[in-house]
């Protein structure tokens, strides 16, 4: 009786319950989230440890560090009036939208790579001290997840110039780079906290 | 065809243009803010602390509603559940690891 009351209940559930690939997709980005998890707390614990290096307060740019954030906050705006016009079926403005945020997103990772250039230069390179270790794991992590976020865009982008109409498979991929782009930027919410302002204080 | 049932399936939990821009201004507000409190040296560094932390975690939230369009509708209800597991495990992720490294530390005479 019990199994019966379940199957019926999961059945008048279904209609109401997203596709089951964007649910998968949500269930990776968790992981993912339990990565970034593992990374913060070695970098919380390693903090402190500079071996007599350069501390965060001495190396970190107050101002990159907010045009960094302002180029990644506001793509995440303009993907999403990309997924608005996604819904309304315009696919050359879903384009539009799609190429501006690889714009943005290409700017954040040349800031980035500049950044981390800059201090490799200066020799406060990941082998420097346990600090920059933990440090450049964490945040190039981050990095390699927005640079494999801008593939991904180019891909959706020549596959939308393919098409007359915006069916639900592609829908879906749209939705799940949705939700990857958007976790990208908690993500980066969190680093701008804890890497970056608390080395400052 | 299929147009008409995505356009029908996404329908409720999509976001809208107004909530994008709501979710973008509070964004904006909230991490210039955590800039200014950092910048501004005009607190304790525990206080400095504790700020930003209440910052990120509200900035968090928008954005989870704003922009990744979570809700309690039956339709992520899954969604709510992973995401509460996930949460939790984080927390003692983290937590414990800063909690155990600190005893580590204390007791090894390391710091």
């Amino acid at each position: 009786m019990a199994h019966d009351t379940t199957l019926s209940d999961a059945h008048a559930e279904h209609e109401h319950h997203e596709l089951p690939t964007v649910f998968g997709f949500w269930v990776y980005l968790m992981t993912d989230c339990i990565i970034f998890g593992s990374l913060f707390a070695v970098f919380a614990v390693l903090r402190n440890q500079f071996a007599g290096g350069p501390t965060g307060k001495e190396l970190f740019e107050i101002s990159g560090l907010a045009l960094e954030t302002a180029l990644l906050l506001i793509s995440s705006i303009t993907y999403g009036f990309g997924m608005i016009a996604a819904h309304k079926g315009q696919i050359k403005s879903v384009q539009m939208w799609l190429a501006v945020t690889f714009l943005l997103g290409l700017g954040f990772v040349f800031l980035e790579v500049k950044e981390f250039a800059h201090m490799i230069a200066d020799g406060a390179g990941p082998d420097r001290s346990a600090f920059l270790s933990a440090f450049f794991t964490l945040v190039s992590t981050h990095g390699l997840h927005v640079s494999c976020g801008l593939v991904w865009i180019i891909v959706m982008i020549i596959q939308l110039s393919g098409v007359s109409a915006i069916n639900e498979r592609m829908m879906n991929k749209l939705t799940m780079l949705s939700l990857f782009w958007h976790f990208l930027d908690i993500v980066w919410i969190c680093v701008f906290t804890y890497v970056y302002l608390a080395s400052m204080i | 065809m299929s147009n008409d049932h995505s356009a029908a399936h996404g329908g409720s939990s999509h976001g809208s243009a107004t909530s994008y821009i709501i979710g973008f201004v509070l964004a904006v507000i909230l991490t210039a803010a955590a800039f200014f409190v950092v910048m501004g040296h005009s607190l304790s560094p525990s206080a400095t602390l504790t700020a930003i932390t209440v910052l990120a975690a509200v900035q968090v939230v928008v954005h989870l509603i704003f922009f990744l369009h979570m809700n309690t509708t039956s339709e992520h209800a899954w969604d709510n559940k992973v995401f509460l597991f996930t949460l939790g495990f984080v927390m003692i992720l983290i937590v414990g690891t800063l909690f155990i490294m600190d005893n580590t530390a204390a007791h090894m005479m390391s710091r």
